[in-house]
């Protein structure tokens, strides 16, 4: 059995056990849920460090376990790591482990909420697990709907059911929309297989019509964009995250909504080359409506949630910027992003859960100075909005820096406004907000308010610091992972049908042979 | 002449007499126990048909080929008495709402024997014989609760629009019969190419269409769904749902791809619009409704669009996705149906307020609502999920391999309807769980053979969802007989 079958069995396993305890037992019932994540969120690290020492499969994969299922269709249960993908494990089993910490939150129906939590824990390692379309897209469907679920029933405002509704909507019509394009891509490529390594090589050899690339990328392209929020399909991920509870804003937000990257990164760009060129510059200008036009909504949101819901949509624009540039170093600076904003999110709707819990109200004129009372969660969150304009030192700024890089070459102009989003815009609504909230004078009925008090309240925000800061020091301990494989998928989506690519062969079959951008 | 083959169809009415007869020696309080004999019989049964060599492995036709034993027909023999096991189950918890219970238990019976000739019948006669003794039990079983209004109006909707329904059946037949002379569909397929041009001949066609789309509450004939789902004893709509639906589809299935696969080629189209109105209708008129019946009703229009999705696809891939939809829907619909029985045992009207606190009344009731609703919905790792996925499947093949457009049409439509279908198959786990008000928080006692069914439900809900093989690759050998 891979290690990856354990980090994503441990959540369900425990959401399992969590079904026969009764519901009056709630310190056992966190226990479960904490202990389940942690052991996932330790096998994770333990994976992370070993990745350089583990053998590699033909394919290029780390950790790789495959077990049929059905064969007559070609599907199999088939997980495995390589670079594209263990920064991102390593980044979903800390925030699950953080996400349950935080769960304290949780006073009515803990039982429920937990279950529903590791559900979706198993569900997010599986899908970015996976190495099967199927099993991709139906542990994506089963981390979705316990999101659903826990905005509806633990959301908080008035604005709840509507944005229970609107939430349920985007993302179920998002994923089915991929679904038809990955079983389109499927049938198409006549490799009677869901295996994504088979797939890939089977295409690299076998290109798909240029007219049913142009049918299936788009299926693609906008259906995992409305999974990750993509302007102008971007509407219901503020309010959905306004109103959602912190642990499950931490998981959808972090990383839940990186998935549809990922399928991007994986699927649609190496296996349909032509449509991705033809389609990145239409994705590079719309990134920019992430990145300027979300980050000017931003600037005028009076509500902490609804802002940080804001910028986590506009930082969304610049991973698809690295995207859209097709380089190995813009695709390179997107996986560092999708990682780095993972932590980020996690934090930042992690200490504003906390103030909502103290203070009632996330309304940014009814708060102030909460810096002196809540000396931890201030330093924190002051900590998390610069990292979120970008500061040296915190890993977005590694990504962010690596996808202008990559981006330059291709889309100049793209890439200087996108530069004003990141450095002006997000730097704008960070430093008022925290103007707003840390400093200035205290109300009087905020004085009292109880800081972080224990090592268990402050470990997740300190865990999430403190992987936000390794990985800005240490950037080169995700990007020597990342590098390798990330040629291998720019080299697959740069090919064209004319010169049958050959080399593209070779290289999944030698990764280590580089090709020279 | 190999009469041997209709074996498990008259053992099934032998049960059924007997029922009948048992009845003048039973007494009263006992009669619950009739439903369990007739369940152990059928089970036998059961465990015949599933046997590798015995009765049921035998293939051919019989009475001068208008009676076909195929892997076709078994899978729908097995399918239909899976159905009436579990509806027997159901009836016998819900025992005492009825008067003359055994006469109940005995038309089930027959209704199965309906569904099993169904499943075998290969000419006309024989649809239309088998369909009639299946609708005419129905209007017997709809309006069993004599005392109830509600009861006897579904009775008298189903008795008029049934009736109707089967003179367009018996009006298409005779046209069919009056153009082509033949009766038999392997005969009729031979010649059916050359009547293509004949609009009698397709007149005739539409109406036996009309006749089966009846059954299975297809678009534009769908209207008496709702009213007779909601009045009917939850027994039958149940065996409606489930065992009606499925005999219509079988019926359908012999006539599309067995008796006028020249005439189906080009009826692409047709059942690509009728799917799609199926499945958005179903799923729209489902948003408004609070009467749990009334809304499986309308769920159960939706399933039927779902299912026409694999017959417009036109290709064995199809086909078994269906049959493979089907499966996974006789376990999640029954299972709604049984907690709805348990639930509402006391109270008069069905509304989804009445769900509320399940969860403290009776755990394993509210966990099976739930999973039947996530199945209905397409969630995995349940059945419905990868039902969907296969039915979705074979229509984006279907428009790969014909570039007919309308497929991916119809694939955006399915589509819209599960989104829509989100909303009010999770508004009643919302009612089981987190209701504000629960008016009543007693713990509902359940019978040893009401959790027997329902694990067996539960069961078959995960087992199609998780290990998909073993009933796709039997559906796969069934399709394998309509011969596309």
């Amino acid at each position: 059995m891979s290690i990856l079958t354990y980090i994503l069995g441990w959540p369900l396993l425990a959401a399992l056990l969590l079904v026969f305890v009764p519901r009056n037992y709630r310190v056992i019932i966190r226990a479960i849920a904490v202990l389940a994540t942690l052991i996932s969120a330790a096998l994770a690290v333990k994976m992370f460090c070993q990745y350089a020492g583990a053998p590699v499969d033909a394919d290029g994969y780390r950790f790789v376990q495959q077990i049929p299922w059905v064969e007559s269709l070609g599907i199999s249960y088939h997980v495995g790591v390589d670079g594209l993908n263990v920064g991102l494990i390593l980044m979903g089993a800390i925030v699950a482990f953080a996400a349950a910490l935080c769960s304290w939150e949780i006073q009515t129906r803990e039982k429920e909420f937990y279950i529903l939590l590791l559900v979706m824990t198993g569900g997010i390692l599986g899908a970015f697990a996976s190495l099967d379309l199927f099993f991709f897209y139906a542990f994506h469907e089963f981390a979705l709907i316990p999101t659903f679920i826990m905005i509806g029933v633990w959301g908080r405002g008035e604005r709840k059911n509507y944005a229970t509704f609107q939430i349920t909507l985007y993302l179920s019509l998002g994923a089915l929309i991929a679904l038809i394009g990955l079983i389109a891509l499927y049938l198409k490529s006549g490799a009677n297989t869901f295996d994504i390594p088979k797939l890939t090589e089977y295409i690299a050899s076998h290109p798909l019509a240029a007219n049913a690339q142009n049918f299936i990328f788009p299926l693609l392209l906008f259906g995992f964009g409305i999974l990750v929020s993509l302007w102008p399909f971007h509407s219901w991920a503020p309010l959905g995250y306004g109103v959602a509870p912190a642990p499950t804003a931490m998981l959808h937000a972090g990383v839940l909504k990186k998935f549809g990257l990922y399928g991007l990164i994986r699927i649609a760009l190496p296996l349909m080359p032509q449509a991705a060129q033809s389609w990145m510059h239409i994705l590079a200008w719309l990134c920019l409506g992430n990145i300027l036009y979300v980050g000017w909504v931003a600037m005028k949101q009076k509500d902490l949630n609804l802002l940080i819901g804001n910028s986590s949509v506009a930082h969304m624009g610049f991973i698809f910027l690295g995207i859209a540039s097709l380089n190995i170093i813009g695709v390179t600076g997107a996986v560092l992003i999708m990682i780095a904003h993972g932590f980020l999110a996690a934090l930042t709707f992690a200490l504003s859960g906390y103030i909502y819990q103290k203070t009632g109200t996330l309304q940014i004129s009814e708060l102030g100075g909460l810096c002196r009372p809540l000396r931890f969660i201030g330093t924190a969150l002051l900590m998390a909005a610069m990292a979120g304009c970008g500061l040296p030192g915190f890993a977005n700024f590694v990504g962010e820096v690596t996808v202008f890089f990559g981006s330059w070459k291709v889309f100049p102009l793209v890439t200087t406004l996108a530069v004003w989003g990141a450095l002006i815009i997000g730097a704008v609504y960070m430093t008022r907000a925290i103007r707003n909230i840390l400093h200035g004078p205290v109300p009087e009925k905020f004085s009292n308010l109880a800081d972080a008090s224990n090592v268990w309240r402050k470990l997740p925000y300190a865990l999430l610091l403190a992987s936000l800061l390794l990985f800005g020091f240490l950037p080169k301990l995700l990007t020597e992972k990342i590098n390798p494989d990330a040629k291998k998928i720019v080299s697959l989506a740069n090919s064209t049908v004319e010169e049958q690519n050959v080399a593209a062969v070779s290289e999944i079959r030698n990764p280590q042979s580089a090709i020279p951008n | 002449m190999n009469s041997s083959l209709i074996t498990l169809e008259l053992c099934v009415i032998a049960i059924g007499i007997v029922l009948m007869l048992a009845d003048f020696w039973m007494p009263p309080e006992r009669k619950k126990f009739l439903a369990y004999a007739a369940i152990a019989a059928l089970g036998g049964l059961l465990l015949v048909s599933l046997g590798g060599d015995g009765i049921c492995s035998q293939f051919g036709t019989a009475f001068n080929g208008s009676f076909v034993e195929d892997p076709l027909a078994l899978f729908f023999k097995r399918f239909f008495l899976v159905a009436a096991i579990l509806v027997l189950f159901l009836s016998a918890e819900f025992s005492d709402r009825l008067a003359g219970v055994s006469e109940y238990y005995s038309l089930i019976l027959f209704a199965l024997a309906g569904m099993l000739f169904a499943a075998s019948a290969n000419d006309f006669a024989m649809l239309f014989v088998s369909i009639e003794l299946i609708t005419i039990t129905f209007y017997v079983l709809v309006s069993f609760q004599r005392g109830r209004l509600v009861s006897l109006e579904a009775g008298v909707k189903y008795l008029i629009l049934g009736a109707l329904s089967s003179a367009f059946l018996v009006f298409g037949i005779a046209l069919i019969w009056g153009t082509t002379g033949k009766f038999n569909f392997n005969d009729l397929a031979q010649v059916s190419g050359q009547f293509l041009d004949n609009k009698i001949f397709l007149l005739g066609l539409l109406f036996v269409l009309v006749g089966l789309g009846f059954k299975i509450a297809a678009f534009p004939f769908q209207i008496w769904a709702p009213d007779v789902y909601q009045g009917a004893p939850t027994p039958t709509t149940a065996f409606l749902a489930v065992g009606s639906k499925a005999a219509g589809f079988v019926l359908l299935l012999r006539v599309l791809f067995v008796a006028v696969p020249d005439v189906t080629k080009h009826w692409a189209n047709l059942l690509i619009m009728i799917s799609g109105i199926t499945i958005l209708y179903g799923n729209l008129c489902a948003i408004p409704q609070r009467n749990l019946k009334r809304l499986l009703g309308y769920s159960s229009i939706a399933h039927a669009g779902y299912l026409l999705l694999g017959v417009a696809a036109l290709s064995a891939s199809g086909n078994a996705a269906l049959l493979y939809y089907l499966a996974g829907y006789l376990f999640t619909v029954v299972a709604a149906f049984t907690v709805i029985a348990l639930v509402l045992r006391h109270l008069d009207n069905e509304d989804i307020s009445a769900l509320a606190g399940l969860n403290q009344r009776s755990p394993l009731l509210a966990s099976t609502m739930t999973l039947a609703m996530m199945s209905l919905a397409g969630i995995p790792p349940l059945a419905g999920f990868f039902g969907k996925f296969l039915l979705l499947k074979s229509v984006i093949e279907a428009a790969q391999a014909t570039g007919n457009h309308g497929y991916y049409c119809l694939a955006f439509t399915a589509l819209a309807g599960v989104v829509i279908s989100l909303y009010y198959y999770f508004r009643v786990v919302r009612a089981i769980y987190w209701s504000k008000d629960a008016p009543d928080l007693s713990p509902i006692p359940l019978s040893g053979a009401a959790k027997f069914s329902i694990t067996i439900c539960i069961a078959g809900m995960f087992w199609l969802g998780i290990f998909p093989d073993t009933v796709l690759n039997l559906a796969n050998d069934a399709a394998k007989v309509l011969g596309i």
